[in-house]
């Protein structure tokens, strides 16, 4: 049934990944809603949804940049792109 | 702490659902697709990041993006002040009020592929009336199907031509929503057009100019139907923009996994371009 999607493995972790970190802001929401709304360093009001959504985005852009720039492996920006993820939650 | 009633989300279930078949599914497999190389057959092979290396060192898909910006830079810095100046230029009340809105809404119920034919024709140049106009008349060299500029000018004017009223209805939608009181104060303190336009219309215009913008950039950035039957993304490859580049990867040269790498390069520009955009022109209504 799903082979016209032609999964891969390292394609579907991307996916689960995701979807289990919708997952975790869910569980988050249910035990304290709000969204944990504040304003961040660059002056924008997030919610936890918000940061998630920063990080994939810029994370994306991280990884494309270095394929341009520098090519593979593609160890560094993995590094750039998860400091960036914390740094997203963290101060944004 | 206060009770929480979730039965709402039952209601955004069947939304969910068509999401996900018609946008959420598509793109997932497009994401896999652009990690391999097929020749058709469901027979599917790793291929790793290549394409979008080679894509992100294209010379062509530069050039394809680059006349997208342009476009898209081009018909936003055009429609969205002649909607404007066009919105402030109709009248409140009185007949002709309906007359203005129903001319105004007339393209936009155009299908794109009709107007793409017409234009087409309106520009040939033995028959079409511009066409004949420029080039016996008035004694212009003006083919769009041999002079790059003359497309390009055709393009734009097209999209101008089309889609201009939808600025101008959302404008006209924020202007007749300010109450008369602000023009009558404006006029107590002796307030010149300009600031009436800068302190009073535009800020009330703010909201429905922001969705005008963000709905303009989207739909010029993912323009098809029109500039293909127009010129077809020529002469040569002077009007091809990056759905037409795609459409002649993924279709015309049946290279779907190069084609599923461009999508989401295309995908991702497209939505930090819309987040960027909401994000700066939201900013200070949350203060």
């Amino acid at each position: 049934m799903l082979t016209w999607m032609a999964w891969t493995w390292p394609t579907a972790f991307v996916f689960i990944g995701i979807f289990s970190a919708m997952a975790v802001l869910t569980v988050l929401e249910i035990r304290h809603p709000g969204g944990d709304e504040r304003r961040g360093i660059l002056g924008l009001t997030t919610t936890r949804g918000d940061r998630l959504f920063i990080s994939l985005l810029g994370s994306v852009y991280i990884f494309l940049a270095w394929l341009g720039l520098m090519g593979e492996p593609l160890w560094i920006p993995l590094g750039l792109a998860i400091a960036w993820g914390v740094f997203c939650f963290w101060k944004v | 702490m206060k009770t929480q009633n979730n039965r709402g989300w039952f209601f955004v279930l069947p939304v969910l659902l068509l999401v996900a078949f018609n946008a959420l599914i598509p793109i997932m497999t497009v994401v896999n697709y652009s990690v391999q190389e097929t020749f058709g057959n469901n027979v599917f092979f790793w291929q790793g990041l290549d394409w979008f290396q080679q894509l992100l060192n294209s010379d062509r898909f530069h050039a394809a993006l680059g006349r997208q910006f342009l476009f898209t830079g081009l018909i936003l810095v055009i429609e969205i002040p002649l909607g404007i100046i066009i919105a402030l230029s109709m009248p409140r009340q009185g007949v002709w009020v309906p007359v203005c809105l129903v001319l105004m809404a007339l393209p936009m119920l155009i299908p794109w592929n009709v107007v793409g034919a017409m234009w087409n024709i309106f520009t040939l140049p033995d028959i079409g009336l511009l066409g004949y106009l420029m080039n016996h008349t008035l004694g212009i060299n003006y083919d769009m199907t041999q002079n790059p500029l003359a497309a390009w000018v055709t393009i734009i004017t097209m999209d101008v031509w089309h889609w201009t009223s939808l600025v101008v209805l959302l404008s006209y939608a924020g202007l007749v929503s300010i109450p008369d009181a602000y023009y009558q104060a404006a006029k107590i303190d002796g307030a010149s057009n300009w600031s009436v336009f800068r302190y009073i219309q535009l800020p009330k215009m703010k909201t429905v100019l922001t969705i005008a913008i963000l709905l303009r950039f989207m739909d010029s950035f993912n323009i098809y139907t029109e500039p293909f039957v127009l010129t077809g993304g020529g002469p040569g490859n002077s009007t091809t923009l990056l759905s037409i580049d795609l459409v002649k990867i993924a279709l015309g040269q049946f290279d779907l996994g190069p084609a599923a790498a461009m999508s989401l390069i295309y995908f991702a520009i497209t939505l930090l371009v819309s987040w960027l955009f909401y994000t700066l022109m939201t900013k200070d209504d949350a203060k």
